[in-house]
């Protein structure tokens, strides 16, 4: 079991209340995922050339400002960087292929979430609760968020097995469910250069669409890709620069639960995560049908 | 004591669900009524009294399961397995009703206003469900008694494995399971579906239903079939 929490403001002035209005949300969701939570949040692009990157260190008192240090030193630019105890989203202009192989090359042990221009991700082992007072999730703005809470199944608790999962950039894709072939894709993208960083089988479905989306076709051709390929039980929730993506398999055995008024569309695994929103009960409220696609722009 | 009501804002469910548990005699209430459901699981479970129970609001999982003798209804949507293993009485869903609405239900009418989700009345054991709107896939899948009443559309794989259960359905069904097979009303089944429909509040006619039935040819294991269902 896991639970899923998603939340698309269309009215711009409440997106400075994301964080308030998704944490109940995510909290409502303990009881399916006590073993981990974490989500993505996404806001107004940044202007080219610049990406923010995610970090996730292991210590809580991680040394963010030697990071910075050294970062100046290799490029000669600083920075800027908001850190939240043992995570840290870093902004910079230079080329992502760049930053991405320093990191890995000088800092092995800090965990890269997401890279992009809109995304930020958090995730971590523990209580819902626990994990959204950790780094203030309440405070967290933007359009739309993506987020999860984990009852592991098939692969170990620790914070990377934890959702969402992200491939490229400004993608995410959280999992309440299990796949059956995630080797069989695992083996059909290793031989095209694309690593995985866990055993997880989320993760498989993250990188396969997010390679079909690399190879041309848009988000819903992909996620049509999707239910010919993956096998197995999954409500799937997905995030880009300006969606918000939601499908079920076949059998949609795993639960979804939309409301939509004038002012947001918030998606959750059962109802008693969405209770709490304003006007729920004026609400259009529908179960996603399997195998259908449900995609809202920002 | 003509109604009570409980606010799950307020009162913990467990509280609410022991008074519902205990009531029985004379003092008992006609009518209970639950506000702020809020989509809690378990609601009104394990009901045997004949008292009339009203959830104002979207229920969880379960809500109204093993009912004997209550008259419940839900004035929203419900979860996962409403009324699942009712044994008599009356469940009333007046929206939508998630996966494995009746599952295993043994006796007693279950009514879903609008669209029932996948597998409704999977396994059905003697209860009787109308549903309003339409069903998803595999529903009525092994349902072995009662009669499942489909105003609107089936889904994929209607009556899948059939036993003694029958299915009537009014609009269109995108597939048949196996065993499943279209039979044609006799005036019994007229009778049936007319009483059914009279208890719901439909006002549709009985004529406008075909009957769904099992061939029975999975009743036996057959070795020459390979494997073929």
């Amino acid at each position: 079991m896991c639970g899923i929490v998603g939340l698309l403001i269309k009215q711009p002035e409440l997106r400075p209340s994301l964080g308030k209005l998704m944490v109940p949300m995510l909290i409502g969701m303990s009881d399916r995922g006590p073993d981990s939570a974490g989500l993505a949040v996404f806001t107004a692009p940044l202007p080219q050339p610049q990406r923010q990157y995610s970090l996730y260190a292991g210590d809580k008192n991680f040394p963010w400002s030697k990071v910075v240090k050294a970062f100046q030193g290799n490029f000669g630019s600083r920075p800027q960087i908001q850190t939240h105890g043992n995570q840290a989203v870093l902004v910079t202009d230079l080329p992502p292929v760049r930053v991405q192989g320093w990191l890995k090359a000088a800092y092995p042990l800090l965990h890269l979430l997401s890279t992009g221009r809109a995304i930020a991700l958090y995730k971590d082992a523990g209580q819902p609760q626990a994990v959204a007072e950790r780094y203030d999730f309440q405070s967290l703005q933007g359009s739309h968020v993506v987020a999860h809470t984990r009852m592991a199944t098939e692969s170990a608790v620790t914070p990377a097995h934890a959702h969402p999962f992200t491939a490229g950039e400004d993608f995410c894709l959280v999992h309440n469910g299990s796949l059956s072939n995630p080797h069989q894709i695992r083996r059909q993208l290793e031989p095209l250069g694309i690593d995985f960083e866990t055993d997880n089988d989320t993760e498989a479905a993250c990188r396969f669409l997010e390679w079909r989306m690399r190879e041309g076709d848009d988000l819903e051709a992909s996620l049509h890709q999707g239910f010919e390929v993956l096998d197995g039980f999954y409500t799937l929730l997905m995030g880009t620069v300006d969606k918000l993506a939601l499908v079920r398999d076949a059998f949609a055995c795993k639960p979804a639960v939309v409301a939509e008024t004038d002012a947001y569309v918030a998606i959750a695994s059962e109802f008693r995560s969405l209770a709490h929103l304003p006007d729920v009960h004026q609400a259009h409220i529908y179960e996603p049908a399997p195998e259908e696609l449900y995609v809202w722009s920002v | 004591m003509e109604r009570v009501t409980f606010d799950l804002a307020q009162v913990p469910l467990r509280q609410v669900n022991q008074f519902l548990h205990q009531v029985s005699g004379q003092t008992a209430p006609k009518t209970v009524a639950i506000l702020n459901p809020d989509g809690a699981h378990n609601i009104a479970v394990g009901l045997d009294a004949p008292i009339a129970v009203e959830i104002m609001g979207h229920t969880g999982y379960y809500a109204a399961a093993m009912n004997q003798q209550a008259q419940v209804t839900i004035t929203g949507n419900a979860g996962t397995g409403v009324a699942e293993n009712m044994m008599s009485g009356q469940v009333r869903v007046k929206g939508f009703a998630s996966v494995a609405a009746g599952a295993s239900a043994h006796g007693g009418l279950l009514i879903i206003e609008g669209d029932a989700s996948l597998r409704c009345g999977i396994s059905l054991k003697g209860a009787d469900i109308v549903v309003g709107g339409n069903v998803g896939s595999f529903s009525a899948f092994m349902a072995q008694a009662g009669c499942l009443v489909i105003c609107g559309d089936a889904g994929d794989a209607l009556g899948d494995s059939l036993y003694e259960a029958v299915i009537y359905v009014r609009g269109r069904i995108k597939s048949l399971g196996a065993d499943a097979r279209i039979e044609p009303m006799a005036a019994a089944d007229i009778e049936t579906v007319g009483s059914l429909l009279h208890q719901a509040g439909f006002e549709y006619h009985p004529q406008e239903f075909q009957r769904v039935a099992s061939a029975k040819q999975l009743y036996h294991w057959n070795a020459d079939a390979n494997q073929e269902y």
